[in-house]
Order: structure tokens, then C-alpha cells, then sequence
């Protein structure tokens, strides 16, 4: 038994499946981050899997400022909703349609 | 990855990953769903330490599980719905969304099935030199990294403080 590229591009695939559901479906904004995190988690595995069956160590550089746009995103992305519900309170997708009050 | 113990561990790993995301994906409950997430980020790092992607795996505990997962559930937390079980985390389109799933899935799975199989590297650490090509090859791009962090840092920071809708208007107690 061994586990190949094969198995981890599975389970990427699967991941991005499930992240792009996520961000279809969700009428929450922050769900709908939460979908966007599934999505990037799919595509930094590639980018491991690739680097660890391939030959050098980029692919891992890469993920690594992969993981900090993340998180530079993540924290933007939460302060607008939470200034989002302060100004309409709710942090519904379908319903934050307005520029300005 | 040769041998039973690592192939075991990577399919527990991934069933735990994938379970987290199907938990992301179909729970009601917003703050189940991120508490799948949390499941969702720690299987992945395993995974990472499993490929003896050794920095990677420490970045994905420091940062996802650590860092953007406890932020997700601050903003959960923050934001309303928490009382109301089973509604606070509304979907629609059910159908359309299998639809997108179905249309990613299957030819993402197909091209994964023809990948082939693939020669593992030597397990080498990765710390060493992940911090040459850092600071060798690609030290512009890290430069720019870290100043878009500062950005995001600053932005987030005024976004969330919020600001005035009117300057003669005075700050009211609760907020803003």
C-alpha cells in the first residue's frame, strides 16, 4: 500500500468541491469565508503534494505565502462583516446590497 | 509514502479533513460548522507532517488552527444568530450548488486518477532551506509579503475600530 500524488490530489479535489458548495450555498457572510478557507486549504495541498513529489522546494515557499495571504485576508474579510452587521445587523450575503444607507 | 502505518494515517487524516468540510459545508449551526473547520485545518497539518512538509505543518497549526480558525469563531461569535439553532446558518439553492459541486468534482477527480504516482523526494528537513529561498531567491517577494501584511494589519485594524456616519454626530455608548 502507498499513498502517491493520486491520493492527495483526491483529497484536494474533494476539498475544493466542498469549499466551492460552501460558498454557493451559505446565505452567512463569515460561512461563506469559511468556504474561501476550504478553497485556498485545496489549493496549498497541491502545492505541498507537488513540491514533495516533485523536485525542489518551491512549491512549499509558495505555500507559505499562500498561508499568509490567508491570513491578511481572513482578518480584512472579518472586519467588514463585522462592520456589516454593526450597520445593518445582520450578516446576511443576500442582503447587504447597499453601498451606503 | 511507502508501508501500512503511513498509509492508514493518511486516510484517517484525510476522513477527518473531509468530514470537517463536509461539516463546513452542510451543518445549520454556524458555530458547528466552525468547529468543522477547526477539524477541517488540524487534518490538513497532519497531513502536511505526514508529507514531511515540516514548516508547512507548524505555519498551518501557528496560523489556520491558531490564528484564522479562533478569528472565524470571534467573528461567529460577534456577529447574530448564535440563539437561533438549526436557522442561524440559512443555505439556498441547494441544487445549484450540487450542481457546481458535481461539475468541479468530476473532472478534478478524473485528472487525479491520471496522475501518476509519483517519486517522493528524500525526507529531508525543509526548515533550512525554506529560509534560504526566503531570503535568497525569492527575498522580493518576501519583502512585499510582509509590507501587505502591515496593510492588512492597519486596515483591519481601522475597518473594525469603525468610523463616524456624521462628525458633529456624538459617539453613542454601544458601539461604533
Amino acid at each position: 500500500m502507498s499513498v502517491g500524488l493520486p491520493h492527495l490530489m483526491f483529497l484536494s479535489a474533494v476539498l475544493l468541491a466542498l469549499g466551492l458548495y460552501t460558498m454557493v450555498t451559505r446565505r452567512n457572510a463569515v460561512a461563506i469565508l469559511m468556504g474561501v478557507e476550504l478553497v485556498l486549504n485545496a489549493g496549498l495541498l497541491n502545492l505541498v503534494a507537488f513540491s514533495r513529489f516533485g523536485r525542489g522546494i518551491d512549491g512549499q515557499v509558495f505555500g507559505v505565502f499562500g498561508v499568509v495571504l490567508a491570513a491578511a485576508e481572513a482578518v480584512v474579510a472579518l472586519a467588514i462583516v463585522l462592520q456589516v452587521f454593526r450597520a445593518m445587523r445582520s450578516v446576511d450575503a443576500s442582503r447587504a446590497d447597499r453601498m451606503k444607507e | 509514502m511507502t508501508g501500512t502505518v503511513p498509509t492508514l494515517a493518511f486516510w484517517g487524516l484525510a476522513l477527518l479533513t473531509i468530514a470537517g468540510a463536509a461539516g463546513v459545508a452542510l451543518s445549520g449551526h454556524m458555530v458547528r460548522s466552525a468547529f468543522s473547520l477547526f477539524a477541517a485545518l488540524f487534518g490538513m497539518a497532519g497531513i502536511y507532517a505526514l508529507l514531511q512538509a515540516d514548516l508547512m505543518a507548524v505555519v498551518q497549526l501557528l496560523v489556520y488552527v491558531g490564528g484564522i480558525s479562533v478569528l472565524v469563531l470571534f467573528a461567529v461569535m460577534l456577529t447574530s444568530g448564535i440563539g437561533r439553532v438549526g436557522t442561524d446558518n440559512p443555505s439556498h439553492r441547494p441544487i445549484g450548488g450540487l450542481l457546481v459541486l458535481l461539475a468541479v468534482l468530476i473532472p478534478a477527480l478524473g485528472l487525479a486518477f491520471r496522475m501518476p504516482l509519483g517519486i517522493e523526494s528524500p525526507a529531508d528537513p525543509t526548515v533550512a532551506p525554506i529560509g534560504d529561498a526566503l531570503l535568497g531567491r525569492f527575498v522580493l517577494p518576501f519583502e512585499v509579503v510582509s509590507v501587505l501584511l502591515l496593510a492588512a494589519l492597519v486596515g483591519a485594524v481601522n475597518l473594525a475600530r469603525g468610523w463616524r456616519r456624521d462628525p458633529e454626530e456624538r459617539p453613542s455608548e454601544e458601539g461604533r
